[in-house]
């Protein structure tokens, strides 16, 4: 693979957003022909890499030089890299569900006849198109009526009909079965002799291993290495030792954890999606937390830890099919939110601007808004009340604001945790569940963060954190949970617990003797 | 701090301070002033001050119960029909059976709760947006009242039509005024001073900016002066009239329902709700038991307001709600409420309406033609959500400070190099 000549060239792209580095020096070069495969933990720059190349984030916003058959290009916006043959699928599958495939296939790209769309030739290229993926569907069924795995290929073909020379995937089997995965590997290698160029990303490192030629490795926004997968004997331990291969030195406040009984356990809990309803997104999970502990949930991207939680917390996501909730011993019911925060359950969501907090509040507002029967007299709310408890909340947190009377708009992201953390230490939880409480945050900010959360288990409570940064998690918590498609498939103490440990029960499903 | 910023901070009150709402008080001013002139007077009479209040308060009752709907991220089409629909019930019932007109108001009130559950339903338990299911509402009873009605107007008794077109009483001594108006204005000047007191408490002891005496004793001034101004307007009108029955009513719900929606728990989950229902609802909010209620109470108002009118008309017939919905939406959303929800007050929805109202009025005066009044209404409102979208696109706005641009003066940036005098009075002493 060495041999063939360089189709694409990234060349030390930098690109900053306002406060963060994304991406710092990045080269990458991918040959003509080849399935180059991009790995690195979440926040590590591949999908901003990605935009870069595809024009999303335009030339003039990044540093550095794009060299694509040879030439320096410098695309303006996606139709600009498209036009060059250049073409990306994203997670989330860019289809109208409501039109059928061939529709789909040339949406913005038909075939034109005297003003009009020229619908057969549109039907007789689709259907060679979709013999080309390996599809066998009816080409004016509906897309919604497909699964995700034959939509992934209605994708493909799209890109084929735009005589597509670099396809790009972003995280193409994160929502397909196996069945379909290996379909689109077996895709992905037919292709490939046909002069097709990809790149991949994805979380799956087996399958990495399996198609890939060459792997490029990215970290902390930087470019790691880039391993030839035939010359270099590339496994996943390895792969995964470059993902991870970071120095951890005291990026968390020092902490003596005091750790008491047992007092929160779930068992066997299984959720069904909300829509379809053979899909589980947590299959007989089983854990506890103990009084004064953190407990860390790691997990790649859809592994099924956000589901978890909320459907714990009053079941506010999908459809609860069984397990049993126990707190301090006895089994506990909880159907609500309300019935939830009335157990002493607190659970920080993941995306704070989306469902963590309501943009239009100021910041004492928020804080109160989970539980205001405490600043109210028969259900009339008192100012004054309000107002010392945010204020209490503003100095003990220490949130950066000059006045609680300020929009949460106003806040930096950092501050705007703080204000969601204090929204639920005001419910006066037993338990905290943290979704990514460090998401976006600078580093000043995190590490504040996790004194705050270090504090909250010195009172006794139980916090549970989950996040997609493996030194997160063993940097802070006293022992950890690994989950893989809705499972957990391991527990591993602090003192056991190693990047690479983790990540090889993160991405299978064997599961290793819970103790 | 200059006397001018103090005015800018302060003057309305500081809490919640919304560029519209300022926008739409001045522009109530100035339309008030406009037609004041123009009619030569005519505006601000007694006998035209009362048609109006008589006039408009059954949509200013609508506009409270649209802005809780508007808030929470609904809407409701239906609220012509159902007044219209309660109107002809209640008056048929008053008719057949004779019914007591107390006992009228009750099933009028009834009626109403019915219909919002009705709507509730559909909106909050089984997932219909609230756009179809009034405007199948519109549609249902709208045939209702004609069904019922046999498309035929059916009179009210005599007691009923005191609470659309009644007075206050003539009652004491023979002071020229009506004794109970007057009563009135003086209750309502001393809540006024109360409430500016009581805030100002309420700021010390959250530790906040307290506005200097002089800005809180301008603000009582100019409030005391209005209600002074229209107390004497109400007061002295025509022997047997004063501030309106259904104006009494439309006071008493203002402040109870500002209250509800400004100090309440249960007001606070509205515009949760409209803010962003997902987190509401994962901060314990009960979603469907908030949306059902806001459509119900709705309903409620609506029935009220189609008894109000019934009553002042004396007859109920079936055009009776006609395109009252777009009246009541128009001043909620002139009144400053987000059309996505989550924003808007009720004071600003009274404001929004009395906009309405009077330019209405004013151009009737004038013996405008409703063709023109329906345009310029039109453009109004329009415009005055244009400038709020263009507000909102250009970040932070303030019409005072666009006002008081011309008088301020910029502080000249402090000269470099040498030390003013106040930082020379922070910086350390040395030595």
């Amino acid at each position: 693979m060495r041999s063939a000549p360089v189709l694409l060239e990234m060349r030390s792209i930098t690109k900053t957003f306002p406060g963060v580095t994304a991406l710092a020096d990045v080269n990458l070069e991918v040959r003509q022909g080849e399935i180059h495969a991009i790995c690195g933990e979440n926040g590590a720059g591949k999908s901003t890499l990605m935009k870069v190349l595809s024009g999303v984030h335009p030339h003039g916003t990044y540093t550095g030089e794009i060299v694509y058959q040879g030439e320096p290009v410098r695309f303006s916006d996606i139709r600009a890299s498209e036009h060059a043959g250049i073409v990306i699928i994203h997670q989330e599958l860019a289809l109208v569900p409501g039109m059928s495939i061939t529709e789909n296939i040339f949406l913005g790209n038909e075939p034109r006849k005297r003003g009009g769309i020229d619908w057969k030739a549109a039907q007789r290229r689709a259907l060679e198109l979709m013999a080309e993926v390996g599809l066998q569907e009816d080409p004016d069924t509906l897309v919604k009526d497909i699964g995700v795995g034959k939509q992934q290929l209605v994708e493909i073909a799209k890109a084929f009909a735009k005589d597509v020379r670099l396809l790009i995937l972003d995280e193409p089997t994160a929502a397909l079965n196996e069945a379909d995965s290996r379909h689109l590997l077996d895709l992905l290698r037919g292709i490939r002799g046909r002069g097709v160029t990809s790149i991949i990303i994805s979380h799956k490192l087996n399958e990495i291993e399996a198609v890939a030629d060459t792997i490029t490795i990215l970290r902390d926004g930087r470019t790691i290495e880039s391993l030839d997968v035939k010359a270099d004997g590339v496994n996943e331990d390895r792969i995964v030792r470059g993902m991870v291969g970071r120095e951890l030195h005291s990026r968390f406040p020092d902490h003596t954890p005091n750790i008491g009984e047992v007092f929160f356990e779930v068992r066997d809990w299984t959720v069904r999606h909300p829509i379809s309803a053979d899909r589980l997104v947590c299959k007989g999970s089983s854990f506890n937390v103990r009084r004064g502990e953190i407990v860390g949930f790691a997990g790649l991207m859809g592994a099924g830890r956000t589901e978890l939680a909320m459907s714990l917390f009053g079941r506010s996501y999908g459809v609860y099919l069984s397990g049993q909730i126990f707190k301090d011993g006895e089994e506990v019911r909880l159907r609500t939110v309300s019935e939830a925060i009335d157990h002493g359950l607190a659970y920080v969501s993941e995306d704070r601007k989306a469902i963590g907090l309501n943009l239009l509040d100021d910041i004492k507002t928020s804080m109160v808004a989970a539980k205001l029967p405490k600043v109210a007299h028969h259900g009339v709310i008192d100012q004054v009340r309000e107002y010392r408890y945010a204020e209490e909340y503003r100095q003990s947190l220490r949130v950066k604001t000059p006045s609680v009377d300020e929009g949460v708009t106003k806040l930096s992201g950092g501050n705007q945790q703080k204000v969601v953390l204090a929204k639920w230490m005001f419910t006066d939880p037993d338990l905290l569940i943290l979704d990514e409480p460090t998401r976006g945050i600078d580093v000043g900010a995190k590490y504040e963060i996790y004194g705050i959360i270090q504090r909250l288990a010195d009172q006794g409570k139980g916090v549970i954190v989950i996040s997609s940064e493996l030194p997160e998690l063993i940097g802070l918590c006293d022992r950890i949970y690994t989950v893989f498609e809705g499972t957990v498939t391991g527990e591993v103490p602090r003192a056991e617990a190693d990047p690479e440990h983790l990540m090889k029960q993160m991405t299978s499903t064997k599961k290793t003797p819970i103790r | 701090m200059s006397r001018i910023k103090d005015l800018q901070k302060n003057l309305f009150g500081g809490t919640t301070s919304n560029a519209r709402q300022f926008g739409m008080i001045f522009t109530l001013v100035a339309i008030v002033l406009l037609f004041q002139i123009w009619t030569n007077g005519l505006t601000l009479t007694s006998g035209n001050l009362i048609a109006v209040v008589s006039q408009y308060s059954y949509i200013l009752i609508l506009a409270i119960g649209m802005l809780m709907v508007i808030v929470a991220g609904h809407i409701d089409l239906s609220v012509g029909s159902v007044a219209a629909f309660t109107g002809i019930v209640v008056a048929k019932a008053m008719q057949e059976f004779s019914l007591p007109w107390p006992v009228g108001i009750l099933l009028g009130l009834a009626v109403g709760a019915l219909i919002g559950a009705w709507q509730g339903f559909w909106v909050a338990y089984v997932g219909v947006p609230a756009f179809i299911v009034t405007l199948a509402g519109m549609l249902l009873f709208r045939g209702g009242n004609q069904y019922i009605g046999n498309a035929d107007t059916v009179p009210v008794p005599e007691g009923f039509r005191a609470i659309g077109a009644g007075f206050l009483p003539e009652v004491g001594p023979d002071t020229g005024y009506n004794n109970l108006t007057l009563l009135l204005g003086l209750a309502a000047c001393a809540a006024v001073i109360w409430r500016e007191l009581k805030s100002r408490q309420t700021r010390r002891e959250m530790n906040a900016d307290v506005a200097p005496m002089w800005i809180s004793v301008l603000r009582m001034a100019v409030m005391v002066g209005v209600i002074v101004f229209a107390t004497l307007r109400f007061a002295g009108g025509r022997v047997g009239t004063s501030l309106p029955i259904s104006g009494i009513i439309l006071i008493g719900l203002v402040l109870v329902y500002s209250h509800y929606t400004r100090n309440t728990i249960g007001g606070r989950h509205i515009y949760a709700v409209g803010g962003n229902s997902r987190a509401a609802e994962l901060s314990g909010v009960k979603l469907k038991r908030v949306n059902f209620l806001v459509m119900m109470n709705m309903s409620v108002l609506a029935a009220l307001a189609g008894m109000i009118f019934v009553a002042r008309s004396s007859a109920s017939g079936p055009q009776d709600g006609l395109s009252w919905e777009l009246d009541a939406i128009a001043a909620v959303f002139i009144g400053g409420a987000a059309v996505s929800g989550g924003l808007g007050t009720i004071s600003g929805s009274i404001v929004g309406g009395l906009v309405m109202a009077l330019l209405n009025n004013g151009l009737q005066l004038e013996g405008v033609g409703s063709d023109m009044v329906q345009i310029i209404k039109g453009l109004v409102l329009l415009l005055a959500v244009a400038f709020d979208v263009y507000n909102k696109s250009q970040g932070r706005f303030s019409i005072i400070g666009t006002l008081m641009r011309p008088f301020r003066r910029d502080d000249p940036p402090p000269p470099t190099g040498t030390t003013s005098l106040t930082d020379a009075g922070k910086a350390p002493v040395s030595g």
